[in-house]
């Protein structure tokens, strides 16, 4: 078996992820006030499940993006590419000047994440329900390689409603998939209506559990939580693990939050200042 | 083209009890109209193409004229085998409706583009394909989906697209193309949300002494052949516009229809988009000008072509 050298598994520094998580919302919102592109709400509520992954749980070295033993790290909601965008350049796969490209002509950043083009990207999603399958695949290709490494996949709720997502949960749990995680960004907002009155996705936790995961809640701004959590992956269960995180779409500046104007919506100028503040980044 | 579809589609709802709405969780305020009048036939099927289209060929084949509406790639590739085994096979009237057709949503990057739909949809049998120009073929095909008994997709831009047609078209029939200018060199046959670029192109043309007649070939299936015919016998050149892949698009339909038929020709060129993702961060225009498939390059290879 190749066991790649993880990271320590030290507690996690709570104070110094949540300031991060604050760093990357405030890019994230320069983004998209700068390119006026969609989808900001969106990510802003997976903030600090990225900032958990990236700052705290993944066996990953950006300096070797293809580094066979690395954990995977699969934005399956590629609508929040700004917050994927942000978190991998500024964990330097690629310079952070590089994000003033983001939605202009000819640059690498478009707004969902690309197939073969950006270090740091695993897989092109954008296209909701396909993050998870490609993980299992991942995952099979590692447990038949003899590399342990470990899958991450983050989908949203909305993404819950898609039928290929049930069956790679069934798949993953007879396979006993335990290196991959699911996280589900459970803000209670698609697209244009509430998550629960398009499909009925709860109780959501007892989904994910029936179809054979090791599924628990979590807050899913509690950096510190997620990171202990997911640092944790394989448990011991001997299952797939699921965690159902309970999010605020908009997360982080309070005239966004849980208002789904904010699915479409870029912010003006001013917006971003108040937001900064709110950030404590002004 | 979207806000006429929805305010058409509204019309329609008011006219007859049989419409029904279903959206894959998108269109935010468009169909609120809709939904106001027709509470109970308005679906937010949510992000679940394919339970969509299933439901909607079960509406269709128990009396209802369902309308399944999302984005170009999740409304047709997303859901192909229920397109193709519910809708088609039991030539279920169903009309799919999609937004964002070709490179409309080019900023959204590969998996928002739909190069690739027209060649799928059309080999499906019992398939109607239109590709409409502008918000009026819009309002024009969805009207005459409605009066056929059988499967129909309808394959839109986005919004804000320039109008072209000056009011109503009257006679809209599907399967029957619309001249929009008169020319006597070269006919210029566009489908689609390219209709602006073929004018851009006939302008150009004409600036060079060059005669264009424009043509909004909306239906790619069945084709136009009456119009077919006339153009490959008066013409010296034809060419065909679209955004959509070479690869089985309208100018592949038309490819075959002149090895079916034997007919002779002169020179005939397709505009379209290349066998390859366009991976580039960036909006359509300049999608297409990559792409070489603004009116300007369009005349500019046309220019070529005939010296
Ligand atoms: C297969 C597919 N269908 C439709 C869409 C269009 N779309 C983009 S985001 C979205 C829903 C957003 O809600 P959710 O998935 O819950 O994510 P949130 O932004 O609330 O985190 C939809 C329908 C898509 N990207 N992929």
């Amino acid at each position: 078996m190749n066991v790649a050298v993880r990271s320590t598994a030290n507690a996690p520094d709570a104070a110094a992820l949540k300031a991060q998580a604050a760093r990357l919302r405030g890019k994230i919102i320069e983004m998209s006030h700068k390119a006026q592109a969609a989808h900001l709400a969106s990510s802003l509520s997976c903030a600090d499940v990225l900032t958990a992954a990236y700052w705290h749980v993944l066996n990953i070295d950006p300096g070797k993006p293809a580094d066979p033993l690395r954990d995977r790290f699969i934005l399956s909601k590629g609508h929040a590419a700004a917050a994927l965008f942000a978190t991998l350049a500024m964990k330097g796969y690629f310079p952070i000047e590089e994000l003033d490209t983001y939605c202009q002509d000819g640059g690498r950043l478009a707004e969902h994440p690309p197939a073969n083009l950006l270090p740091g990207v695993e897989a092109a999603t954008g296209s909701l329900g396909h993050g998870l399958p490609l993980g299992c695949g991942m995952a099979l290709a590692g447990r038949i390689k003899g590399e342990s490494f470990r899958v991450f996949a983050l989908l949203s709720d909305g993404e819950n409603n898609e039928g290929s997502v049930w069956e790679a949960a069934m798949f993953a749990a007879a396979q006993k998939l335990e290196n991959v995680c699911v996280v589900v960004d459970y803000n209670k907002w698609q697209a244009t209506a509430r998550s629960n009155e398009t499909l009925m996705l709860a109780p959501l936790r007892d989904k994910w559990a029936a179809f054979g995961w090791d599924a628990h809640e979590i807050d899913g701004h509690d950096v510190g939580a997620l990171a202990e959590a997911m640092q944790n992956i394989p448990n011991g269960s001997g299952k797939p693990v699921a965690l159902i995180a309970h999010t605020v779409k908009g997360k982080g500046v309070s005239f966004m939050e849980d208002d789904n104007n904010w699915h479409y919506r870029a912010p003006t100028a001013e917006e971003v200042v108040k937001a900064n503040k709110e950030l404590g980044l002004a | 083209m979207r806000n006429a579809f929805a305010d058409e589609l509204t019309k329609l709802g008011n006219e007859d009890s049989r419409v029904v709405m279903l959206s894959g969780d998108i269109g935010n305020r468009l169909f609120d109209k809709f939904k106001d009048k027709h509470p109970s036939r308005f679906f937010n099927c949510g992000v679940a193409e394919a339970n969509m289209m299933g439901v909607a060929a079960g509406m269709a084949m128990n009396g209802l004229r369902p309308v399944a509406y999302t984005i170009t790639p999740f409304v047709t590739t997303r859901c192909l085998e229920q397109i193709r085994t519910d809708v088609c096979y039991h030539e279920a009237p169903v009309t799919i409706v999609a937004v964002g057709a070709g490179l409309a949503y080019s900023g959204l990057g590969p998996t928002h583009h739909a190069c690739e739909d027209i060649s799928f949809l059309r080999s499906i049998p019992n398939m109607v394909v239109i590709c409409p120009g502008d918000a009026f073929e819009v309002r024009g095909a969805l009207r005459a989906a409605m009066q056929q008994d059988r499967p129909v997709y309808i394959r839109m831009g986005k919004k804000g697209e320039p109008v072209v047609h000056k009011g109503p078209i009257a006679d809209f029939k599907i399967g029957k193309a619309i001249t929009i200018e008169e020319g006597s060199d070269v006919c210029l046959l566009s489908t689609g949300n390219m209709l602006p670029e073929a004018i851009e192109a006939a302008h150009k043309l004409k600036e060079k002494g060059i005669s264009a007649e424009v043509v909004s070939f909306h239906t790619v299936k069945p084709l136009d052949e009456d119009k077919l015919k006339q153009a490959f016998a008066r013409f010296k050149l034809v060419a065909t516009i679209e955004e959509h892949s070479l690869i089985g698009g309208f100018g592949a339909a038309v490819s075959e229809w002149l090895a079916d038929t034997e007919t002779q020709h002169k020179k005939f060129l397709r505009f379209g988009t290349p066998d390859a993702f366009f991976k580039k961060s960036g909006e359509q225009e300049y999608a297409r000008e990559v792409l070489g498939l603004t009116g300007h390059q369009i005349a500019d290879k046309i220019i070529h072509a005939l010296n």
